[in-house]
């Protein structure tokens, strides 16, 4: 039963909606019905419509989160394992985290436009500030007594690195890279709805704005919803086949 | 002078305190010959530099007065020569037992599969086959620390360092472990320099117990313990020697 608590608190809500659709508590044109919301998520799906939106999202996030991730791997390492990189780099990408993400939105369009590259770029900059803050940290606080242990038993430089040193600094990788996966897909949607131009599950929500349907919102919504609760279980799977191998973190 | 001995020929250390630059002595004058296959263990308060002593002869710190020799030669930095048991095991937590003992051979001259003949010998010298793919997290600590004691053997070093190595464990565990170390040692017949705070257990193990005081970090006297291995705790012999060691602390 305790499983089910959780679901408690959505179904009272859904049901309160449906009696108050149903006894027609709200005269605005806005308010729409679950049946509504629920007869429009069918012909989106069966139309396609929903397919094309949600397939353009997920190429961007992907792909932004695939460069931002791999520069911030990059950039990481070079904060994390070199005290001059930490030097020249750090106090600039300090300074850099500090300013809001969206504020970036005015530079990228001036210079990207509004189209894919623009919000491809805004989602990778999402991307890889947790990504460097983590790979950096969980490489520098790698435990001195393990470092130790490298010494011992006359590791090279590289062995320390590669057997060590990443290893050690691996669950911390893993959590900027979740968490960088979660941003992104946040930023997604942050981006179709400033850059506006182009396909995605963002523009079918300005779509339904646009035109009043709520229907076609509030079914946006669920949409975007389910797909962030879905990356965050997929890196939860990872995450604890992750812990499997490490014990605790 | 035999070939593998052990000798601190007049070592001192001073550290740099960092808040005053003011040199701290840690340990002064400290000599010592030890003979292969002897079995010395170093016992004294907390911040007598006993410690420091062991980092000194394991070489991860190579900042000291005086010399050490092994085998006729002065130490350099760390080598496969000397092994180490660390008060926390220290093992790496990706890697699992079988994984963790190989730590020690990633940079011995074994070929490969001699490397993992030797990974099974010690496994199974530590009593562990049937944990060797167990990782860190899975095992209790008293088994971590066999592992432990595995890793720091499998070079055949000519001396393993012990730093506390039972110093977390509880009572019972601990016990064990000291009758077994002083099996490997027997059946290994390596020099073994054990540091430790318990009287009881440098004077069950140790041919020889160093006595240390603090301040700075100096030898107060040896004491030739003089009985065949192996030990029965209960020896009265050992007893009263205890109670002799100890009063060196209670006196204090």
């Amino acid at each position: 039963m305790k499983a089910y608590r959780g679901w408690l608190l959505p179904l009272v809500a859904l049901g309160a909606w449906w009696l108050a659709s149903e006894y027609g508590w709200s005269r605005s044109g806005l308010w729409v019905s679950p049946q509504q919301v629920l007869a429009t998520a069918i012909h989106e799906v069966a139309s396609g419509h929903l397919w094309v939106a949600l397939g353009a999202s997920l190429a961007r996030d992907l792909s932004g989160f695939a460069i931002g991730a791999g520069l911030g791997l990059a950039l990481g390492c070079v904060l994390g394992l070199s005290a001059l990189g930490n030097r020249l780099l750090g106090p600039s990408f300090n300074t850099f985290k500090q300013v809001s993400l969206f504020a970036w939105i005015p530079l990228i369009s001036v210079w990207f436009g509004l189209g894919d590259v623009a919000k491809v770029v805004f989602l990778s900059l999402a991307a890889l500030v947790p990504v460097v803050v983590n790979t950096a940290d969980g490489l520098r606080n790698v435990p001195l007594p393990l470092l130790e242990v490298a010494r011992v038993y006359g590791y090279s430089r590289w062995q320390s690195l590669t057997l060590v040193r990443l290893p050690a600094a691996l669950p911390s990788i893993f959590t900027g890279l979740y968490l960088g996966l979660i941003y992104s897909w946040l930023a997604t949607i942050g981006a179709e709805y400033l850059l506006v131009s182009g396909e995605g599950i963002g523009n079918t929500l300005i779509d339904g704005s646009e035109h009043f349907r709520m229907d076609l919102v509030l079914f946006g919504m669920l949409v975007i919803g389910t797909v962030g609760w879905l990356l965050n279980s997929l890196a939860r799977l990872a995450e604890r086949r992750l812990q499997r191998l490490y014990g605790t973190f | 002078m035999q070939a593998n001995s052990l000798v601190l020929d007049h070592v001192s250390k001073h550290f740099t305190q960092p808040n005053n630059g003011a040199a701290l002595q840690v340990l002064d004058d400290i000599a010592l010959n030890i003979a292969p296959g002897e079995f010395i263990s170093i016992v004294g308060a907390s911040g007598c530099g006993k410690s420091t002593l062991l980092r000194l002869i394991l070489g991860l710190e190579s900042e000291f007065e005086g010399q050490i020799l092994l085998g006729g030669r002065a130490i350099r930095g760390t080598g496969l020569e000397r092994g180490i048991v660390f008060q926390d095991h220290r093992l790496f937590p990706w890697l699992n037992v079988r994984d963790n003992i190989a730590v020690g051979l990633k940079n011995s001259p074994l070929a490969s599969a001699a490397k993992q003949q030797v990974v099974r010998e010690h496994l199974a010298l530590v009593g562990l086959e049937r944990f060797a793919e167990a990782y860190p997290h899975q095992i209790s600590g008293g088994m971590a620390q066999r592992v432990a004691i595995a890793r720091g053997l499998v070079n055949r070093p000519s001396v393993l360092l012990l730093d506390e190595p039972f110093g977390a464990l509880d009572a019972l565990t601990r016990a064990r472990l000291q009758n077994e170390l002083q099996r490997i040692w027997a059946q290994e017949n390596i020099t073994m320099v054990l540091v430790t705070h318990d009287v009881e257990e440098a004077v069950f193990l140790g041919d020889r117990v160093v006595v240390m005081q603090p301040n700075p970090g100096r030898i107060k006297r040896i004491v030739d313990v003089g009985l065949p291995h192996p030990r029965q705790r209960s020896d009265a012999r050992l007893v009263a020697l205890r109670d002799d060691v100890l009063g060196d602390f209670l006196d204090a």
